[in-house]
């Protein structure tokens, strides 16, 4: 057996173990460990990806000494180890960015505990992308929840709390129904790994058994997972979450986590419930309208805010709308698009979450449009990098966002007409309202400085500089070089199969 | 609404109630409690954890009733309290509906008694030396998703830590935050009750493969004895044995033996090499492998955390 | 058809019995404004699974499984695996339940009350 196998359980076990090992570190060398794990991290991955790339099909791996029904095991196909790399480098950059702003933003004796959480949030997520027992997922659903309550309310003022509180509320009507869900599965099919159930679902679907209660458990799971990650009507406790906590957990729950509950949901749809049967229930068309509206409501509230952290935050609640209208077309070409929107979302929400603390460290703290003019001219770097993101959202060729817009568009085209039209619509709509406000700010941060401003130049910090280097190369290599990866997002789909 | 707080004072209830704890025979300035409540010491007491006034708090909630009492607000309440009786009975029906269809209940041909949990009986004892079957299953088979609920509990505490940790490592001003009187009916109690449940709790991890029970049990049996402890001698005595250096000693300890060791075996699991554990003869107290040590590992780290959560929540340090 | 979903209903007590917990707990969850409230009907829900995944074990006139006098017959002894789910949520639910008490400890110490909605509204107007 090759040892490049082993890469993805050292990816999780070290992000687990580093976890314990920060808790008895001082807040200055647990940053660097913890740093130094997730570059490890992102470097495994990638060797893993391109293993997986270069033998050209998946593998499962125990986990322990048993086979795969009784003992515990992953998969890893080539999407799987995408994401992984994507999602760590996402998270490499956004810890090494907002890196001064948790150092000043979280209470001195406690700075070591949120490496812990961000440590166990990447074993978690690792987790849940590789993972090929359906109960392993929830129980690192669980991890994920509880780090990124962790991570919201790590910086103590109210705003903070109260969404960490509406976070928990939210998430644990999702757990409940996840794991009602999950308990119906078993009852039905006497598994809990992914491709016994399909096999004995395949079974019962041929043999018209237990039809009615297979789709309530498909609807619980699919609408626990859509509260989880923020789906349009379930959102209320995002925008403050995202806008008043510190830099780096905005960045890693827009970017990663609700993204790591999607591709969980996309796991289950496609490995454990099967796509014929997803579709025969029409539960995408529920994913359909709901992304839609949150498309169009997310980018109109997104409008009416003042402070740019809270436009960011509604933004994400348009781009949740578009991975689930993605999904919700029912066809491969809409299910890529989905996974292209992650990866694009990922690298661009999270880019612009750093660079907009970036301008806000120049203009007094303030998060208000109206402090926020000349930021970009006091610091250049966080405004390129603000820049880089608008338009990877609002799909500037070149960047990732365009290419996830142009996928949408072409797996409309293959869909009926009825989705064509609303997807076109809802397109346009959206991007001509994603224009509106993202230009809106840009013009604000570059709106030219007073006189007596003029003389104070920022020296931005080198980490800084680095993270926006990483984030606006990621996003330029999405979009440049779309074609491989879309490419390879279809292989990774037809791996799951 | 505040009719009834007027009167409840006179209530019966609350009568019954204070003559219970013995509040209602004790005059005023005996008796600690009332008359702190007197001075307004127990605001004070409040004051000390938050930013406002007093003042500042009447003012928000008459913000609050301000809003509150719009119309188009009370249109909202209504709605939502009928939405969500329409959601909720909804779901039950829903629900009900499907349990009419699913497998019967305690029926030997169910879909979930298959060739999976058939393994975990027939050949459980010879693969992982476990008797306890679902100790087995669960620290050895299933180990992954164990290895990954212990982390939660670790999170846990972290998250309370970083939710409820004094930063300050001076003791509370206000004696009625940390509410400690000498009682000694519960410290004689405590006296023979302390080493008798610890000692019970021991026993439980240490069986943890032969019997009912295993490290969350046992190490939830453990806390609860140091939690007597603490609350029969206070946490000065307490902190003499049971320090937050030991506290985070302990947790490292086991947590990392717990995933060194795990990753030990599912290294070795997946690369089909053979583990040098020995599994020892079933029925035994040193045997099934490292079934025993994780569940000591477990059973620390939970007790440890059971009485850190008591312990915070309590005087918002370990 | 009702006389049959009713009897189907009796012979899944446990199941039944749990999902109406389930819903107790739901509206609980929903209905209250006080959150200590809503921490006991999250619990409620929980307890509701727990209870409906343990059931989903029992096979009748079998033992725990725990091997007594050797024997190791599939026929002896109930399913294991549900046990071991409910093991592991539990301790999920714990540490969860700890949270949600610890945030509400704090936020009761900032906002001096347990409305969520007034709590949510003084955050909002009030600034802070």
């Amino acid at each position: 057996m090759d040892f490049l196998r082993n890469m993805p359980f050292f990816c999780i076990i070290l992000s687990m173990v580093s976890a314990v090992i920060i808790s008895i570190m001082s807040d200055r060398v647990a940053r660097v460990f913890s740093l130094c794990v997730i570059g490890a991290v992102s470097v495994m991955s990638a060797i893993t990806f391109f293993y997986v790339a270069g033998v050209d099909q998946s593998y499962t791996y125990y986990m322990g000494h048993f086979p795969a029904p009784w003992g515990n095991e992953i998969r890893v196909g080539i999407l799987e180890a995408l994401t992984a790399t994507i999602f760590s480098i996402v998270m490499f950059a956004s810890v090494l960015g907002g890196m001064k702003r948790v150092f000043i933003d979280v209470a001195p004796k406690k700075r070591n505990l949120y490496y812990i959480m961000v440590d166990l949030l990447l074993a978690a997520l690792l987790a849940m992308i590789y993972t090929n027992d359906l109960f392993t997922g929830y129980v690192f659903i669980e991890i994920m929840t509880i780090s990124a309550c962790a991570l919201i309310m790590s910086r103590d003022n109210g705003h903070c709390l109260v969404s960490a509180m509406k976070y928990m509320i939210m998430s644990l009507i999702g757990s409940g129904l996840i794991l009602f869900g999950l308990s119906m599965l078993y009852d039905l099919t006497g598994h809990l790994l992914m491709s016994n159930i399909k096999e004995v679902i395949a079974y019962n679907v041929a043999n018209g058994r237990y039809e009615l209660p297979l789709t309530i458990t498909i609807g619980l799971l699919c609408v626990g997972i859509a509260i989880k990650s923020a789906l349009f009507p379930f959102h209320s406790w995002l925008p403050d979450a995202y806008g008043y906590s510190t830099a780096t957990s905005s960045a890693l729950l827009s970017s990663l986590i609700s993204k790591g509950y999607i591709f969980l949901l996309i796991k289950i749809m496609y490995r454990v419930i099967g796509m014929d049967v997803i579709v025969s229930t029409k539960i995408g068309n529920v994913f359909f309208v709901f992304g839609v509206i949150g498309m169009i409501a997310g980018s109109v509230r997104a409008i009416a805010q003042t402070d740019v952290r809270r436009m960011i935050a509604y933004s994400s609640v348009a781009q949740i709308g578009y991975i689930y209208m993605g999904m919700g077309l029912g066809t491969e070409l809409g299910m890529m698009a989905a996974i292209f929107h992650i990866f694009a979302h990922a690298s661009a929400k999270s880019m612009m979450f750093i660079a907009a603390d970036g301008l806000s460290y120049v203009s007094n703290d303030s998060k208000e449009f109206r402090d926020l003019s000349g930021s970009a001219i006091k610091n250049p770097i966080a405004g390129a990098t603000f820049t880089v993101g608008a338009c990877s959202m609002i799909g500037i060729p070149m960047l990732a966002g365009f290419i996830s817009k142009v996928c949408f568009a072409d797996a409309a085209i293959n869909a009926p007409t009825v989705k064509l039209v609303i997807v076109m619509l809802a397109l346009a709509f959206s991007t001509l309202l994603n224009a509106v406000y993202f230009m809106r700010a840009i013009i604000s941060i570059y709106r030219p400085v007073r006189d007596e401003d003029k003389g104070v130049m920022h020296k931005a910090n080198p980490l800084f500089i680095v993270a926006c280097i990483i984030f606006v190369a990621l996003n330029v290599f999405l979009g440049t070089h779309a074609q491989p990866i879309i490419d390879f997002i279809f292989e990774g789909i037809d791996m799951f199969a | 609404m505040s009719k009834l707080k007027e009167n409840y004072k006179d209530s019966f209830s609350q009568k019954f109630s204070d003559f219970m704890t013995g509040d209602l025979e004790v005059p005023d300035e005996v008796h600690p409690r009332k008359k702190q409540a007197k001075n307004n010491k127990v605001i004070q007491a409040d004051e000390f954890f938050s930013e406002f006034t007093d003042a500042d708090d009447i003012k928000r909630r008459e913000l609050y009733q301000a809003f509150r009492n719009r119309k188009f607000m009370e249109w909202i309440n209504r709605a939502y309290n009928i939405i969500s009786v329409v959601v909720a009975i909804t779901i039950i029906c829903v629900l009900l509906f499907t349990v009419s269809f699913l497998p019967a209940f305690g029926d030997k041909d169910n879909p979930a008694n298959n060739e999976v949990s058939e393994r975990y009986i027939e050949d459980g004892l010879d693969e992982t030396g476990a008797v306890n079957i679902v100790a087995g299953m669960i620290l050895d088979y299933r180990a992954f998703d164990t290895f990954g609920e212990s982390n939660v509990l670790f999170i846990a505490c972290c998250c309370v830590l970083i939710l409820l940790r004094n930063d300050d490592d001076e003791p509370l001003p206000d004696e009625d935050v940390v509410d400690f009187r000498r009682d000694i009916i519960l410290e004689k109690a405590a006296k023979f009750l302390v080493p008798v449940i610890l000692v019970f709790g021991i026993y439980v991890v240490l069986n943890g493969h032969l019997s009912p029970g295993g490290g969350f049990s046992g190490g939830a049996i453990m806390g609860a004895a140091l939690i007597l402890f603490a609350c029969a001698y206070g946490f000065e005595r307490m902190e003499r044995i049971f320090s937050y250096k030991t506290f985070r000693r302990i947790t490292f300890g086991a947590l990392l033996f717990y995933g060194l060791a795990k990753s030990y075996s599912f290294f070795t699991g997946a690369n089909h090499i053979e583990s040098i554990i020995p599994l020892g003869t079933p029925g035994a107290i040193l045997s099934s492998g490292l079934i025993l040590y994780l569940n000591i590992c477990v059973g620390l780290v939970v007790a440890c955390t059971m009485y850190g959560f008591y312990t915070l929540f309590k005087r918002g340090r370990i | 058809m009702l006389k049959e979903i009713f009897s189907h209903l009796m012979t899944n007590y446990y199941e039944t019995a749990a999902v109406i917990i389930f819903g107790i707990g739901f509206t609980t969850l929903l209905l209250n404004k006080n959150l200590i409230k809503k921490i006991i009907g999250f619990n409620l829900m929980d307890n509701a699974i727990y209870l409906f995944l343990a059931s989903k074990g029992y096979i009748e006139s079998r033992k725990a499984p725990i091997v007594v006098n050797g024997v190791r017959d599939m026929e002896a002894y109930i399913n294991p695996i549900p046990a071991g789910l409910v093991l592991t949520g539990i301790v999920v639910s714990v540490s969860v339940t700890a949270i949600m008490l610890a945030l509400t400890v704090k936020l009761y110490r900032r906002y001096h009350t347990l409305d969520i909605d007034e709590i949510a509204i003084i955050s909002k107007k009030g600034g802070i």
